[in-house]
Protein backbone atom coordinates (compact mmCIF):
# COMPACT_ATOMS: atom_id res chain seq x y z
CA UNK A 1 0.00 0.00 0.00
CA UNK A 2 2.88 2.19 0.81
CA UNK A 3 5.11 2.61 -2.13
CA UNK A 4 8.59 4.73 -1.97
CA UNK A 5 6.84 7.14 -4.20
CA UNK A 6 4.51 7.71 -1.35
CA UNK A 7 7.05 8.14 1.19
CA UNK A 8 8.96 10.95 -0.61
CA UNK A 9 5.83 13.19 -1.32
CA UNK A 10 4.60 12.60 2.15
CA UNK A 11 7.57 13.20 4.02
CA UNK A 12 7.43 16.85 4.35
CA UNK A 13 3.94 16.43 6.02
CA UNK A 14 5.37 13.34 8.64
CA UNK A 15 8.63 15.84 9.38
CA UNK A 16 5.12 18.11 10.35
CA UNK A 17 3.21 16.09 12.33
CA UNK A 18 6.49 15.23 14.17
CA UNK A 19 7.32 18.62 15.13
CA UNK A 20 3.84 19.32 15.81
CA UNK A 21 3.63 16.74 18.33
CA UNK A 22 6.71 17.71 19.83
CA UNK A 23 5.31 21.30 20.65
CA UNK A 24 2.37 19.04 21.71
CA UNK A 25 4.26 16.97 24.38
CA UNK A 26 6.00 20.30 25.52
CA UNK A 27 3.03 21.88 26.18
CA UNK A 28 1.27 18.34 27.90
CA UNK A 29 4.68 17.40 30.16
CA UNK A 30 6.36 20.57 31.36
CA UNK A 31 5.45 22.18 34.32
CA UNK A 32 7.23 25.66 33.40
CA UNK A 33 4.43 28.11 32.49
CA UNK A 34 7.45 29.94 29.99
CA UNK A 35 8.47 26.42 28.18
CA UNK A 36 4.72 25.72 27.93
CA UNK A 37 4.28 28.76 25.83
CA UNK A 38 8.10 27.41 23.58
CA UNK A 39 5.98 24.61 23.10
CA UNK A 40 2.84 26.53 21.58
CA UNK A 41 5.01 28.53 19.48
CA UNK A 42 6.18 25.06 18.08
CA UNK A 43 3.33 23.60 17.48
CA UNK A 44 2.14 26.35 15.82
CA UNK A 45 5.43 27.37 13.64
CA UNK A 46 4.43 23.54 12.58
CA UNK A 47 0.95 24.06 11.45
CA UNK A 48 2.18 27.45 9.57
CA UNK A 49 4.77 24.87 7.59
CA UNK A 50 1.76 22.72 6.77
CA UNK A 51 0.07 25.16 5.25
CA UNK A 52 2.88 26.57 3.03
CA UNK A 53 3.76 23.12 2.37
CA UNK A 54 0.33 22.62 0.68
CA UNK A 55 0.82 26.09 -1.10
CA UNK A 56 4.07 24.59 -2.60
CA UNK A 57 3.78 23.79 -6.85
CA UNK A 58 6.07 21.59 -8.38
CA UNK A 59 7.90 23.79 -10.74
CA UNK A 60 6.19 26.91 -9.43
CA UNK A 61 8.07 29.75 -8.10
CA UNK A 62 7.43 32.73 -5.56
CA UNK A 63 3.92 34.58 -6.77
CA UNK A 64 5.25 37.33 -7.80
CA UNK A 65 4.23 38.09 -11.55
CA UNK A 66 6.78 37.86 -13.87
CA UNK A 67 4.77 39.02 -16.76
CA UNK A 68 5.15 35.57 -18.38
CA UNK A 69 1.93 33.90 -19.15
CA UNK A 70 3.36 30.75 -19.07
CA UNK A 71 5.20 30.29 -15.36
CA UNK A 72 3.18 28.74 -12.62
CA UNK A 73 2.64 30.21 -9.34
CA UNK A 74 3.07 28.66 -5.86
CA UNK A 75 -0.86 29.17 -4.20
CA UNK A 76 -0.74 32.40 -2.77
CA UNK A 77 -3.61 32.34 -0.55
CA UNK A 78 -2.07 30.03 1.95
CA UNK A 79 0.67 32.15 2.27
CA UNK A 80 -2.21 35.18 3.31
CA UNK A 81 -3.45 32.68 5.53
CA UNK A 82 -0.10 31.99 7.59
CA UNK A 83 1.02 35.36 7.09
CA UNK A 84 -2.19 36.77 9.18
CA UNK A 85 -1.35 33.98 10.98
CA UNK A 86 1.88 34.62 12.43
CA UNK A 87 0.75 37.86 13.51
CA UNK A 88 -1.84 36.38 15.30
CA UNK A 89 0.14 34.20 16.84
CA UNK A 90 2.80 36.68 18.39
CA UNK A 91 -0.46 38.90 19.88
CA UNK A 92 -1.28 35.58 21.24
CA UNK A 93 1.86 34.90 22.68
CA UNK A 94 2.78 38.56 24.45
CA UNK A 95 -0.72 37.67 25.85
CA UNK A 96 0.24 34.58 27.29
CA UNK A 97 3.60 36.26 28.52
CA UNK A 98 1.85 38.92 30.34
CA UNK A 99 -0.68 36.13 31.86
CA UNK A 100 2.75 34.52 33.46
CA UNK A 101 4.00 37.60 34.67
CA UNK A 102 0.81 38.26 36.57
CA UNK A 103 1.02 34.99 37.70
CA UNK A 104 4.51 35.41 38.85
CA UNK A 105 3.92 38.54 41.08
CA UNK A 106 0.93 36.49 42.31
CA UNK A 107 2.32 33.14 43.55
CA UNK A 108 5.97 33.79 43.26
CA UNK A 109 6.41 31.43 41.04
CA UNK A 110 6.15 30.01 37.31
CA UNK A 111 6.41 25.89 37.59
CA UNK A 112 1.97 24.72 37.55
CA UNK A 113 3.30 21.79 40.72
CA UNK A 114 4.41 24.71 43.03
CA UNK A 115 1.10 27.09 41.55
CA UNK A 116 -1.32 23.96 42.16
CA UNK A 117 0.29 23.20 45.72
CA UNK A 118 -0.30 26.91 46.43
CA UNK A 119 -3.81 26.97 45.43
CA UNK A 120 -4.43 23.46 47.39
CA UNK A 121 -3.71 25.30 50.55
CA UNK A 122 -5.42 28.60 50.04
CA UNK A 123 -8.55 26.37 49.75
CA UNK A 124 -8.49 24.17 52.40
CA UNK A 125 -7.74 27.27 54.74
CA UNK A 126 -10.78 28.75 53.20
CA UNK A 127 -12.82 25.91 53.12
CA UNK A 128 -13.92 25.02 56.97
CA UNK A 129 -15.14 28.69 56.97
CA UNK A 130 -17.74 27.74 54.77
CA UNK B 1 16.62 21.49 7.05
CA UNK B 2 13.49 20.19 8.37
CA UNK B 3 15.80 17.25 10.28
CA UNK B 4 17.54 20.41 11.26
CA UNK B 5 14.67 21.68 12.54
CA UNK B 6 13.67 18.55 14.33
CA UNK B 7 16.86 18.63 16.14
CA UNK B 8 16.22 22.28 17.67
CA UNK B 9 12.82 21.47 18.45
CA UNK B 10 14.52 18.37 20.57
CA UNK B 11 17.03 20.32 22.26
CA UNK B 12 14.42 22.69 23.34
CA UNK B 13 12.85 19.75 25.28
CA UNK B 14 16.11 18.41 26.98
CA UNK B 15 17.18 22.03 27.91
CA UNK B 16 16.21 23.48 31.30
CA UNK B 17 17.98 26.66 30.95
CA UNK B 18 15.11 28.80 30.10
CA UNK B 19 17.37 31.68 28.55
CA UNK B 20 18.99 29.04 25.93
CA UNK B 21 15.61 27.64 25.33
CA UNK B 22 14.26 31.24 24.65
CA UNK B 23 17.60 31.67 21.51
CA UNK B 24 17.02 28.28 20.66
CA UNK B 25 13.64 29.36 20.05
CA UNK B 26 14.77 31.93 17.90
CA UNK B 27 16.97 30.01 15.90
CA UNK B 28 13.91 27.60 14.94
CA UNK B 29 11.89 30.54 14.01
CA UNK B 30 15.00 31.64 11.71
CA UNK B 31 15.33 28.10 10.64
CA UNK B 32 11.53 28.23 9.87
CA UNK B 33 11.84 31.53 7.64
CA UNK B 34 14.64 29.41 5.09
CA UNK B 35 12.49 26.62 4.96
CA UNK B 36 9.60 29.06 3.55
CA UNK B 37 11.69 30.36 0.81
CA UNK B 38 12.86 26.90 -0.01
CA UNK B 39 8.50 26.33 -0.49
CA UNK B 40 8.36 29.61 -2.52
CA UNK B 41 6.75 32.00 0.13
CA UNK B 42 9.01 34.49 0.15
CA UNK B 43 6.25 37.10 2.19
CA UNK B 44 6.04 34.58 4.86
CA UNK B 45 9.59 34.36 4.85
CA UNK B 46 10.44 38.06 6.40
CA UNK B 47 7.37 38.02 7.88
CA UNK B 48 8.47 34.57 9.93
CA UNK B 49 12.29 36.28 10.56
CA UNK B 50 11.11 39.40 11.88
CA UNK B 51 7.96 38.95 13.95
CA UNK B 52 9.06 35.00 14.93
CA UNK B 53 12.64 35.45 15.37
CA UNK B 54 12.74 39.24 16.32
CA UNK B 55 9.60 40.51 18.31
CA UNK B 56 8.77 37.23 20.14
CA UNK B 57 12.25 36.48 21.29
CA UNK B 58 11.98 39.75 22.51
CA UNK B 59 8.83 39.57 24.11
CA UNK B 60 10.51 36.18 25.72
CA UNK B 61 13.26 37.83 27.19
CA UNK B 62 11.55 40.97 28.29
CA UNK B 63 9.79 38.00 30.71
CA UNK B 64 12.29 36.40 31.68
CA UNK B 65 13.95 39.71 32.92
CA UNK B 66 10.20 39.77 35.08
CA UNK B 67 10.31 35.90 35.77
CA UNK B 68 13.11 33.43 36.24
CA UNK B 69 15.00 31.52 33.89
CA UNK B 70 15.71 28.29 35.58
CA UNK B 71 13.23 25.35 34.91
CA UNK B 72 12.74 22.93 37.91
CA UNK B 73 13.28 19.39 36.94
CA UNK B 74 10.35 17.17 35.77
CA UNK B 75 8.62 15.50 38.80
CA UNK B 76 6.47 13.00 37.19
CA UNK B 77 6.90 10.30 34.59
CA UNK B 78 5.85 11.70 31.26
CA UNK B 79 4.34 8.07 30.27
CA UNK B 80 1.21 9.58 30.69
CA UNK B 81 1.88 13.08 27.47
CA UNK B 82 3.81 10.58 25.84
CA UNK B 83 0.74 8.15 25.33
CA UNK B 84 -1.22 10.74 24.24
CA UNK B 85 1.35 12.46 21.82
CA UNK B 86 1.95 9.10 20.10
CA UNK B 87 -1.70 8.55 19.49
CA UNK B 88 -2.24 11.76 18.09
CA UNK B 89 0.80 11.60 15.85
CA UNK B 90 -0.04 7.96 14.95
CA UNK B 91 -3.78 9.50 13.86
CA UNK B 92 -2.72 12.41 12.09
CA UNK B 93 0.06 10.19 10.32
CA UNK B 94 -3.12 8.09 9.13
CA UNK B 95 -4.81 10.97 7.92
CA UNK B 96 -2.03 12.26 5.32
CA UNK B 97 -2.70 9.22 3.88
CA UNK B 98 -5.50 10.90 1.87
CA UNK B 99 -3.64 13.76 1.23
CA UNK B 100 -2.19 15.06 -2.24
CA UNK B 101 1.49 14.52 -2.84
CA UNK B 102 3.91 17.14 -2.40
CA UNK B 103 3.92 19.82 -4.93
CA UNK B 104 0.89 17.92 -7.11
CA UNK B 105 -0.63 20.91 -9.53
CA UNK B 106 -4.04 19.11 -8.86
CA UNK B 107 -4.76 19.48 -5.57
CA UNK B 108 -7.61 20.39 -4.32
CA UNK B 109 -6.04 24.00 -2.45
CA UNK B 110 -5.08 24.82 -5.72
CA UNK B 111 -8.28 24.47 -7.87
CA UNK B 112 -11.38 27.18 -6.55
CA UNK B 113 -10.38 30.79 -6.13
CA UNK B 114 -6.48 30.48 -6.74
CA UNK B 115 -6.13 30.56 -10.66
CA UNK B 116 -9.19 33.78 -10.35
CA UNK B 117 -6.62 35.37 -7.84
CA UNK B 118 -3.43 34.97 -9.76
CA UNK B 119 -5.31 35.92 -13.09
CA UNK B 120 -7.06 38.88 -11.62
CA UNK B 121 -4.08 40.17 -9.92
CA UNK B 122 -2.98 42.05 -13.12
CA UNK B 123 -5.81 43.14 -14.46
CA UNK B 124 -7.75 44.24 -11.41
CA UNK B 125 -5.61 45.37 -8.88
CA UNK B 126 -2.45 46.07 -10.73
CA UNK B 127 0.25 44.76 -8.34
CA UNK B 128 3.13 42.73 -8.71
CA UNK B 129 3.12 40.72 -5.69
CA UNK B 130 -0.07 38.60 -5.51
CA UNK B 131 0.06 37.66 -1.96
CA UNK B 132 -0.24 41.77 -1.13
CA UNK B 133 -2.85 41.40 -4.02
CA UNK B 134 -4.84 38.79 -1.75
CA UNK B 135 -4.07 40.31 1.46
CA UNK B 136 -5.11 43.70 1.29
CA UNK B 137 -7.47 43.46 -1.56
CA UNK B 138 -9.53 40.15 -2.51
CA UNK B 139 -9.15 39.10 1.74
CA UNK B 140 -8.87 42.93 3.18
CA UNK B 141 -11.28 42.09 5.82
CA UNK B 142 -9.31 39.11 7.29
CA UNK B 143 -6.68 41.55 7.46
CA UNK B 144 -9.28 44.05 9.07
CA UNK B 145 -10.36 40.72 11.45
CA UNK B 146 -6.12 40.42 12.34
CA UNK B 147 -5.78 44.25 13.28
CA UNK B 148 -9.02 43.79 15.52
CA UNK B 149 -7.33 40.23 17.57
CA UNK B 150 -3.96 42.37 17.40
CA UNK B 151 -5.69 45.11 19.33
CA UNK B 152 -7.16 43.41 21.61
CA UNK B 153 -4.46 41.51 22.67
CA UNK B 154 -2.25 44.98 22.75
CA UNK B 155 -5.63 45.75 25.35
CA UNK B 156 -5.40 42.67 27.13
CA UNK B 157 -1.32 43.36 27.92
CA UNK B 158 -1.83 46.26 28.89
CA UNK B 159 -4.76 45.80 31.29
CA UNK B 160 -2.85 42.59 32.69
CA UNK B 161 0.62 44.23 33.24
CA UNK B 162 -0.90 47.66 34.85
CA UNK B 163 -3.24 45.83 36.92
CA UNK B 164 -6.23 47.05 35.37
CA UNK B 165 -8.69 49.83 36.50
CA UNK B 166 -7.93 50.13 40.41
CA UNK B 167 -4.22 49.73 39.34
CA UNK B 168 -1.45 47.33 41.28
CA UNK B 169 -1.53 48.98 44.70
CA UNK B 170 -5.82 48.19 45.68
CA UNK B 171 -5.32 44.74 44.73
CA UNK B 172 -1.56 43.97 46.75
CA UNK B 173 -3.40 45.37 49.81
CA UNK B 174 -6.97 44.18 49.32
CA UNK B 175 -6.84 40.89 49.59
CA UNK B 176 -7.18 39.17 52.67
CA UNK B 177 -5.82 35.67 52.34
CA UNK B 178 -2.84 36.92 49.64
CA UNK B 179 -1.03 34.07 49.00
CA UNK B 180 2.94 34.17 49.78
CA UNK B 181 3.83 37.25 47.64
CA UNK B 182 7.64 37.00 47.06
CA UNK B 183 8.76 40.42 47.06
CA UNK B 184 6.96 41.97 44.35
CA UNK B 185 9.04 42.60 41.39
CA UNK B 186 8.60 46.46 40.44
CA UNK B 187 7.03 47.61 37.31
CA UNK B 188 10.08 46.67 34.90
CA UNK B 189 7.43 47.32 32.29
CA UNK B 190 9.61 47.11 28.91
CA UNK B 191 8.45 49.41 25.90
CA UNK B 192 8.61 46.15 24.37
CA UNK B 193 5.25 45.67 25.36
CA UNK B 194 3.01 48.24 23.47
Amino acid sequence: MIDFAQVLSHYNYWVIITLMMTGLYIIVARGNLIKKIVGLNIFQVSVFLFYITISKVAGGTAPILTGDPDTVYSNPLPHVLILTAIVVGVATTALGLALVVRIKEAFGTIEEDDILEIEHALESETEPQA
Amino acid sequence: MLAFLLATAVMIIRMRNLFAVVMLTGAFSLLTAGLFITLDAVDVAFTEAAVGAGITTVLFLGTLSLTTSREKPATHLPTLPLAVVLITGAALVYGTMDLPGFGDPAAAPHQYVMPEYVSGTETQIGLPNIVTAVLASYRGFDTLGEVGVIFTAGVGVLLLLNGGLGGRARRNGGEGAAPPVSAPTDKRKGPDRA
